[in-house]
Formats: C-alpha cells, sequence, structure tokens
C-alpha cells in the first residue's frame, strides 16, 4: 500500500551489460533485461491469479446465479438470477437484508472497538517499553504469546474460560467477587459481544505491539537529543516525538488491522460455532452461514460481493485521506 | 534495541510516568497471562476439576490427559499434516516472495505498480467469498489433469502459501530496498548473475527481514481453519480441524483440550520467542520503514 | 546462457510450487470418479461414543465383507459438525464417498440435488426387497411420491431416561407420563438438590427434534401439505412455547443448558446431576461414561394427557441414520453389495446392538437381543408413536432456521428475558421468512 520505491531505482543489469559483447549476446541481454523482471514475478502472480484472482471471478459468476442445493450438483446449469440475489441481499425491509444490515453494523462496531484498542494497548506497551529495564525482554517475550499461539487453541482456551458453570470468567466475577448476583451467560445473548471483543483483542493487540516497537527504532535519536536539550519531559516527548514520528507506521498498522479484523472468521467460528449469536453475528460467519448452512451459495456470493466492495470503498477512502494527511505533515 | 542514551539523561523518567508503566504493565501481564496459566494448570487437571466449578489449583495434579489426547483423537497424524502444510507452504512462499520481491524492488518495468496493488488488495478479499469456487477450481483442475488438489495436503499448501505472499512480498520489498545497491551492482561487475547477486548478496543481508517473512507464513498456515474444514479429510485433516475431535458425542474432555493445545502451540510459540529478535529487526527495516 | 539459467531457476521455483502440492499427495478421496471395481469409499457418520470407537465397531465389519466380496472398502468416518459439510462439497464435485450415511432427516434435501442413487424397485431387489424394511423407518427416507434417496440402517427414538437413585430418594415411584406430571416430579427432585431434565440449548438439531414433537402434540406440522412452511400458527407457537417453558417458567430444565451443544446434559446425567434425560437412543453412550443399565429406567417421552400414540399423542421424532449411495460412484454394483451386505439381518444385529439403535429390518428387529425393557420402549416408540421429520427439500433449511430461533429463545430466558407468546411468534416469523421462497 505504501510501497515507495525509492528514487534512485536504478537498472543494475543495463549499468554492467558490457558493450563490447557480440551481436547474439547483446540480444539476449536485452531478453533477459525485459523478461526477467517477469519470470521472477511469475510464480506469484501465477499463484495469486489461481488462488485469489480466477476464484473470485467465480464468485461474482455465481453471486448472478440462483445457486441453491438444486443446482449444486452442476452449478453450470443453475439459472441466472440477474440482480435477485443483490436485490435481496440488501432489502432491508425483509428478514435477510435485515439480518445482513444488523450483521455489518455487528462488524463495523466491532471492527473499530477491536482495532481501537489493539492500537492503543500495542503503542502503549511499545513505548512504556522503550527504555531499558529489568525484566523486560522476558516481558516482552511474553507480551507475544498471544499473537504466537495458534488461533484455534487460543480461542478454545477462552472458549472454557468463558463457560457458564465451570469457566474462570464466572468464578471471578461471580464467585469471587460477588460482581454479579447470578452467574452470566458469555457465549450466547448479548454478552457474546464482549466476549468476542476481549478475545479478539487479547490475540491482536501484540501485533499492533510489535509493529511499533519496530516503529519506534526507526525514530532518530537526535530528535529526542534535541528536545531533551529544549527541557521536555518523558510525557512531552512522546506527544511531540513519538507519536507524530509513528504516523506512516500507524497508517499501515490501522489499516492492516481493519483488513484482517473486519474479514477474521476463525475467532468468531470457534468461539461460537457454526451459528453465532446475534449480538455477534460478524459479517464473515453471517456470509458462511447463509451460504453453507442454508444451502444458497448465490446469495452468499452476493453478500461476499458487497462486502468487497465495501472493503475496497473503505480501503480507497481511508488511503487517500491518509495519504493527504501525511503529505500535508511533510510540507 | 539499546536504549537511548539521551533517556537516560538528567531529564530521566519522572515518578508519574514510572509508576504509569508500571501499574499499565502489571495489568496487561495479568490480561496476557490470565489464559495462558489457563491452559497449563487445567492440562494438568483430573477430568472432574474442569467438568466442575472452576478452580485455580487443581486438586491432584495428573498427566493423564497428556497420555490420553494421543489416543482420543489422531492428534500425531493431525500434527504430521499441519508440520508438512505449515512448513511446504512457508518454504514455497518464501522463495517465492524473494524472487517478486527483487523484481519489484531491483527493476523499472511496465505494470510493477499494478502488480503490488493487485497483490495487496487480495488481502482485503473476504475469504469466505473464494472458498467455494477455490473449492471448484481445484476440483476441475484435479478431474481435468490428474493433481489432485482437493482433499490433497498439497492444495492446501497452495492456498496457504497465497495467503502469506502479499504480505511477505510488501514486507521484503521494504527489506530489499534498504539494502544498498551498490553491493549487488559490485556483485555484478564482479561476474555474478542478476540471480546471483540475489542469493550471494541481497538474501544474506536480508536474512533478517526473510524470518520474520517466514515466521509469519508459517504462522498463517498453522493456525487457519476455514479452508481446512472444507478442504480436508480423514487423511488430510489438520490440527486447527482436527482440535474439534476432543468435543466428541460423550463429553467435552477440557482437560485434554488444554493438553492438546499445549502440545500444538509450544513448538510454534518456542520458534516465534527464539526468532523475534529478528522479527522486530525484520519489521523495523521492511515494513515501518 | 544466463537467459537459460534465469529461466531455469525460474522454472525450478514453479516446479518447487508444484513439488510441494504433490509432495503434500495424501490421499484425495477420489471416490466418485474412482471406477476400480475392487474398492469402496465409505463415509460413516459418529454413532459411538467417539470416532475411534466407530472404526473399531466397523472395521472387523468391513474386512468381512471384503472376505466375502474382494471388495476393500476405505472407511472415513466424519463428525456430524462435519456430516453436511462434507456431503454438500461432494456433491458439488461430484468427488466423494462411493456410499454414505446420512442423517435421516437429510433424506429429502439431499435427494433434491440429484446427487444420491434413487432406490426404485429394480435397486431395492437387489438389496432383498423393500418389504424387508419396517415402514416407520421408510418414512424417513425422502419425499413422498419419491423413490426413496436412502435405505434405512439404524432406528432410534427418544426416551425418558431416569437416574433411579435419584426418583427413589425423591420419592417418585414411576416415571411421568405427562407433561405435568414431569413437571411436578420436578419439584420434589428440586428439593432433594439435584437438576431435574437436560436439554441442548444451543443445539440447532436437538431444538428441532424436541419442538417438532411438542407442536405435533398440539396438533401443528412445521409445513403444510404442499410443502410450504408454515411455522406460526398458534398451535406451532404453543408447541415451541411449551417447549421453551422447560426452562423459563416451569424451571425443570437449568439454565446453564442453555449453551450446551456438545452433548454436555448427557454427562450430567451420566455423572447423576440431573435426574431425567430425553435422548435418542443413550444406552452406548451412557454406558461409555460409565453409567452401569442397572441405575437407571427409560420410559416413553412424556404426553399431553393420555398414552403415547398416533396425531397429537406422538411423542419422538423417527430418528435414524440411513445409509445412501452416490449416484456418480465409478463402482455402483460395490456401493450395492455394500448396501446388502449392512442392511443383511446379520450385521443388522451386530451393528444395532454395538450403537444400542434399532434395527429397521424386520428379520432382525425380531432377534431377542432387541427385546429387553430398553429396547421394548424404544420399539415401541418406533412402531406406534414416532413421526418423521417433515420430508421436503427444504428440510436442513427448516433444522436451521427453527432450531436457531429456539436457541436464541433459550439465550433470552438464560438473560432473564421474559418469553411470551408473541416473542415466540416473532422469532418463528423471522425464521419463517429465512425459508427459501420457492
Amino acid at each position: 500500500m505504501t510501497t515507495t520505491t525509492p528514487e534512485a531505482v536504478e537498472h543494475p543489469v543495463r549499468k554492467n551489460s558490457p558493450g563490447a559483447a557480440s551481436g547474439p549476446r547483446r540480444r539476449t541481454g536485452r531478453i533477459r533485461r525485459l523478461g526477467l523482471p517477469y519470470l521472477l514475478l511469475l510464480p506469484a502472480l501465477i499463484l495469486e491469479l489461481l488462488v485469489h484472482l480466477v476464484p473470485m471471478v467465480i464468485g461474482i459468476v455465481m453471486s448472478f446465479k440462483e445457486l441453491t442445493q438444486f443446482y449444486i450438483r452442476d452449478w453450470g446449469t443453475a439459472p441466472w438470477s440477474g440482480f435477485d440475489n443483490y436485490r435481496m441481499s440488501v432489502d432491508f425491509d425483509a428478514p435477510v437484508g435485515e439480518a445482513l444490515l444488523h450483521s455489518f453494523f455487528v462488524t463495523v462496531g466491532f471492527t473499530l472497538l477491536s482495532v481501537g484498542l489493539c492500537w492503543l494497548i500495542g503503542t502503549a506497551a511499545a513505548i512504556f517499553m522503550q527504555d531499558t529495564f529489568r525484566g523486560r525482554g522476558l516481558l516482552r517475550a511474553l507480551f507475544l504469546v498471544p499473537y504466537a499461539l495458534p488461533v484455534y487453541a487460543a480461542v478454545i482456551t477462552w472458549v472454557f474460560m468463558f463457560q457458564h458453570d465451570n469457566g474462570l470468567v464466572n468464578h471471578v466475577l461471580h464467585d469471587q467477587l460477588h460482581l454479579t448476583d447470578k452467574p452470566s451467560f458469555w457465549l450466547i445473548g448479548d454478552n457474546s459481544f464482549w466476549a468476542l471483543l476481549t478475545v479478539s483483542v487479547w490475540k491482536g493487540w501484540p501485533f499492533a505491539f510489535l509493529i511499533v516497537m519496530a516503529g519506534l527504532q526507526n525514530i532518530p535519536r537526535e530528535l529526542y537529543e534535541a528536545a531533551a536539550l529544549d527541557g521536555a519531559g518523558v510525557w512531552q516527548q512522546i506527544r511531540r516525538i513519538t507519536l507524530p514520528s509513528l504516523r506512516p507506521v500507524n497508517q499501515v498498522l490501522v489499516l492492516v488491522l481493519f483488513l484482517w479484523t473486519f474479514n477474521d472468521f476463525n475467532t468468531p467460528y470457534v468461539l461460537f460455532g457454526k451459528a453465532a449469536p446475534e449480538a455477534a453475528d460478524l459479517i464473515s460467519v453471517h456470509i458462511y452461514q447463509a451460504s453453507f448452512v442454508t444451502w444458497n451459495f448465490g446469495t452468499g456470493s452476493a453478500m461476499s460481493v458487497l462486502l468487497l466492495l465495501f472493503l475496497l470503498l473503505v480501503t480507497g477512502v481511508y488511503l487517500a485521506v491518509t495519504s493527504r494527511g501525511r503529505r500535508a505533515a511533510d510540507v | 534495541m539499546s536504549s537511548p542514551p539521551v533517556a537516560k539523561s538528567p531529564m530521566a523518567s519522572p515518578r508519574s510516568f514510572l509508576w504509569s508503566r508500571r501499574v499499565f504493565l502489571t495489568l496487561l501481564t495479568g490480561f496476557v497471562l490470565v489464559p495462558v496459566y489457563v491452559m497449563v494448570s487445567s492440562s494438568l487437571k483430573p477430568l472432574a476439576d474442569v467438568t466442575g466449578r472452576f478452580r485455580w489449583l487443581p486438586s491432584s495434579l495428573t498427566i493423564r490427559p497428556y497420555i490420553d489426547i494421543w489416543s482420543t483423537v489422531p492428534l500425531a497424524r493431525y500434527f504430521v499434516n499441519s508440520l508438512i502444510v505449515a512448513g511446504a507452504a512457508t518454504v514455497c512462499s518464501v522463495v517465492i516472495a524473494v524472487f517478486s520481491a527483487y523484481a519489484v524492488s531491483r527493476y523499472q518495468f511496465r505494470g510493477k505498480r499494478v502488480f503490488t496493488v493487485t497483490v495487496l488488495s487480495t488481502q482485503m478479499f473476504p475469504g469466505i467469498l473464494f472458498l467455494l469456487p477455490l473449492f471448484l477450481l481445484y476440483v476441475n483442475i484435479g478431474n481435468a489433469t490428474g493433481i489432485a488438489l482437493f482433499g490433497s495436503r498439497g492444495g492446501l499448501i497452495l492456498t496457504y502459501l497465497t495467503f502469506s505472499l502479499p504480505f511477505s512480498i510488501w514486507m521484503l520489498i521494504g527489506y530489499f530496498d534498504s539494502v544498498p545497491r551498490d553491493l549487488d551492482e559490485a556483485a555484478l561487475v564482479d561476474g555474478c548473475g542478476p540471480l546471483g547477486a540475489l542469493f550471494r548478496i541481497v538474501v544474506p543481508a536480508a536474512i533478517p527481514g526473510i524470518v520474520a517473512v517466514a515466521v509469519y507464513a508459517f504462522m498463517t498456515a498453522w493456525g487457519e481453519v476455514l479452508f481446512a474444514s472444507v478442504m480436508t479429510n480423514d487423511t488430510t485433516r489438520t490440527l486447527a480441524v482436527g482440535l474439534q475431535g476432543y468435543s466428541t458425542l460423550n463429553d467435552v474432555y477440557w482437560n485434554q483440550i488444554m493438553a492438546a493445545s499445549l502440545v500444538v502451540s509450544v513448538p510454534v510459540v518456542a520458534g516465534f520467542l527464539l526468532l523475534q529478535r529478528y522479527l522486530v529487526a525484520g519489521l523495523t527495516a521492511g515494513a515501518v520503514k | 546462457m544466463r537467459t537459460i539459467r534465469a529461466a531455469a531457476i525460474g522454472a525450478v521455483t514453479l516446479s518447487l510450487a508444484l513439488a510441494a502440492s504433490a509432495c503434500g499427495g495424501g490421499s484425495s478421496n477420489g471416490g466418485g470418479s474412482d471406477s476400480n471395481p475392487k474398492t469402496l469409499t465409505y463415509w460413516a457418520s459418529n454413532q459411538g461414543a467417539s470416532i475411534e470407537i466407530d472404526k473399531k465397531v466397523l472395521q472387523p465389519e468391513l474386512d468381512k465383507f471384503q472376505k466375502q466380496t474382494g471388495i476393500k472398502v476405505k472407511l472415513e468416518v466424519v463428525p456430524w459438525s462435519d456430516l453436511l459439510n462434507r456431503i454438500l462439497t461432494a456433491t458439488t464435485s461430484g468427488q466423494g464417498p462411493d456410499v454414505l450415511n446420512i442423517g435421516n432427516t437429510w433424506s429429502a434435501s439431499l435427494q433434491a440435488t440429484g446427487a444420491l442413487l434413487p432406490w426404485d424397485a429394480a435397486n431395492f431387489a437387489k438389496i432383498g426387497g423393500k418389504d424387508r424394511f419396517v415402514d416407520a423407518a421408510l418414512g424417513s427416507t425422502g419425499a413422498q411420491g419419491k423413490d426413496p434417496a436412502a435405505v434405512p440402517l439404524y432406528s432410534m427414538a427418544y426416551a425418558l431416561y431416569y437416574n433411579k437413585q435419584i426418583f427413589a430418594d425423591a420419592g417418585i415411584t414411576k416415571p411421568p407420563a405427562t407433561w405435568s406430571e414431569l413437571v411436578a416430579d420436578g419439584k420434589k427432585i428440586q428439593a432433594k438438590g439435584k437438576q431435574v431434565i437436560g436439554a441442548e440449548g444451543a443445539n440447532v438439531s436437538e431444538n428441532i427434534h424436541h419442538v417438532f414433537v411438542f407442536a405435533k402434540q398440539h396438533g401443528a406440522d412445521f409445513f403444510t401439505p404442499e410443502g410450504k412452511p408454515d411455522f406460526t400458527s398458534d398451535a406451532a407457537v404453543a408447541g415451541v412455547k411449551q417447549y421453551v417453558d422447560l426452562m423459563a417458567k416451569d424451571k425443570v430444565i437449568p439454565k446453564g443448558n442453555a449453551e450446551y451443544a456438545q452433548n454436555q446434559s448427557v454427562s450430567d446425567f451420566a455423572k447423576g446431576k440431573t435426574a431425567m434425560l430425553l435422548w435418542q437412543s443413550a444406552a452406548a453412550n451412557l454406558k461409555s461414561q460409565g453409567l452401569s443399565e442397572s441405575d437407571y429406567g427409560i420410559a416413553p417421552v412424556p404426553v399431553q394427557s393420555g398414552t403415547p400414540g398416533t396425531g397429537t399423542q406422538v411423542n419422538s421424532m423417527v430418528a435414524g441414520i440411513n445409509l445412501a449411495v452416490f449416484k456418480n460412484s465409478g463402482n455402483l454394483d460395490g456401493a450395492t453389495k455394500f448396501v446388502k451386505f449392512m442392511t443383511s439381518d446379520a450385521e443388522q444385529k451386530i451393528l444395532n446392538t454395538a450403537y444400542s439403535s434399532i434395527p429397521p429390518v424386520k428379520g432382525a428387529q425380531a432377534d431377542a437381543a432387541f427385546n429387553n425393557q430398553a429396547n421394548a420402549v424404544l420399539k415401541n416408540t418406533l412402531a406406534q408413536s414416532a413421526a418423521p421429520l417433515p420430508q421436503v427439500a427444504d428440510e436442513s433449511q427448516f433444522e436451521t432456521a427453527v432450531g436457531t430461533a429456539v436457541k436464541e429463545l433459550f439465550a433470552d430466558v438464560a438473560a432473564g428475558r421474559t418469553v411470551t407468546t408473541e416473542s415466540v411468534k416473532a422469532k418463528l416469523q423471522k425464521a419463517q421468512q429465512q425459508m427459501p421462497t420457492k
């Protein structure tokens, strides 16, 4: 997204190719010069085409078909349904559209909260751990554990902790601290949203921590020295130097976190199974259910395409806005 | 990584900073550690302890769950499958990313921007959009060519390696850009081909970045659930799906689930922590430049 | 030369990727395209206490089959959570097993995909004729008027399992025959500090099975005779509400069960935490959890009043597993032979004993092994007072939509919200609108 190629992208080959070479040699040299980069990109291109782009096109085609259980056996024979699937998905007065809209809002709210918290905790931890102190190395390793754990192992542990009868959360909140008058349900009903958020933040913040930590190392020491000479305290240094310098890092970090959280399927799926509670009905699981559980792959595809369009829009606007902000800041 | 000398200067951290740091880091450590503690302690509890009311300490310590996990589900087989799939996906992903990143970093060519934007934009595709199409595609390729992709580890490897590819390429471009061009130009003058320059100069200089990418690729493949649940069968099932086998018709063996979770986590977490220095260094030079 | 080398390396990269896919190898389940007459792929459902137990039960029988016919059967036991998805992907791709187990309630839905071999008279003749099977079981093999999509393999019915010790402690002399008796007995059981009856509140299929029976007892069907969804009739609403009220109003189902979806209620019963359990053919399961057969009794599921029978006296669904053949199996002949083998009297006795189910084959059912008291209850229920779930193409969507609605109602109760006729009706209304319109 911000692959700023350095200004001096010179051609190593061109500089090197010996002009004294004879005719055929020069020709192969040129072919190589022109062809080599493409050749190098070829494997990546083929794989991206195979696994992402072609299936996406197929998915878009499917979204215009009436692909129910009667036709899945040979989906080519499924009748074209024009924009019916889309119309059904965005008819917000009917239950399918209404449920999709609800799921969309839940996802947006969840994503904003999760990304915000992940960023906040990650940044705070990275800044607090910029200086050396005893146990810093250990702590840093510890903080990376949630990120390093396989998703299902981590989430399944949370499932256990959120159990109504034998979970830790109710034991602490209800039995030990007496904060609730009866044990709460965390994996069904309205609380499930907060359960999901907790797990997502627990799992996600170390990534922000990692990236910000790396970003901090690129801030020139001289800036701090100059500020210290001006008499700026630690808090002021953080506000005046650290946070502004992190801006380019944050631009990418927030976008990546946003996309990952928004599309996250693994966490809700392991946490709630195939049918998520309404309060935590994230869009990816919702679409999964719309297609796999009710066997309506056409509508599922249409919903996915809508989701993709939305993400494209958000990403585009986000990059346009933040890049302008950056350029303005640079001036 | 070394602390700036200035921060230790007369303007050293005030009390408010130290105290906030202490409080914040303590709370955070608790938040991070509690699930880890639950996982470890519950894996050593007898079944009665995990089906009844939660208890912080086991009523008696047992390693029974660690023995039982191997027979309740064929965990060893899932483990091997995951290892093959994640390992192969990592190797392929890194090699391919190195080539692509080298091309983008060192050459000017038409379509460069289109390539980077396209590859990166696949990051935003919801997996659910291409799950069924990809599945159909694999099946048709299988029918047409006899290369079994669906249901085989190969299909999963291909899928997973493309999941980590965009981020890997992007990070390595950043890293390669930071390797001084003079170095590979000198190598070219010495008579290495461009690929010689890549392997003798650029790759060794970019080892931290490459390790970081490899770690990322491995973790992505090791933890994926959605595609694994549809594209594997009994013999090729990976851990991500296989672990669900502990909640069977009978009972939820929480102690075994925790033991199994721990067993499948240890290799990844250990590797990750061993390599974390590279990771930070790799990210510093690559991603956040 | 360098060009060649560059090209070579590029090619190496590519072949590396391909090699990786090949080295991954694995065995793709190419059963569908496999035209080898000497092998078959069989997907079994998870009937025993664990997948490993199933393998132990089935493998010796498959070996027997190989000895008889020379056909090797590759067995895969598919967990319930994956089974429908796997069937779906197999249907879509044409690459699936040759023979597979399906939940009998899915028969009509899967029949609609056209992927399963229809059992017309000719095919039935190959396995000994249609009349070898019990009628009740045949009633759950596909839409009416069409050739069955599958053959009954195991039959099961719901029964009321009760803990004898808890009943004795509470001074209850005989198991409740009606719901009001059950609620009254519940008070006595609660007085002794035990939970009354378990349920799987978050398990969509279990919910469907129970509300189907409750709706029947109120005189409702969830589908009109033309096959249109009809979820919101007063009787259907009353049926669903009565089931949810067992937790909400009568308080006999503990609120904690609202999040049960993995058969925790069975282990609660096995551990003596709850006094009663409504379950299908639970004996083998309970045994594997260490509850001996003398510790519990089996009675018919309660009705509103009177005794179980047909119509509003229905007290169970026709539960069971059917055996289906994939139409594009390359080895239809072998597949049919395998079905014949699995439905033979001898195999039926062995398998149904192992799974504590009832053979849907008349010859096997008459065997003494299925005449003990436990099986008598199940057999009577199946023969006299069980009804099949609607055999319509949209059945699996119905399970999902209504089952989820009931799950949400339980969640509401657990959260302390009140459940009213209106709120039940609203949920069912929503479920009905989610059904396919065509």
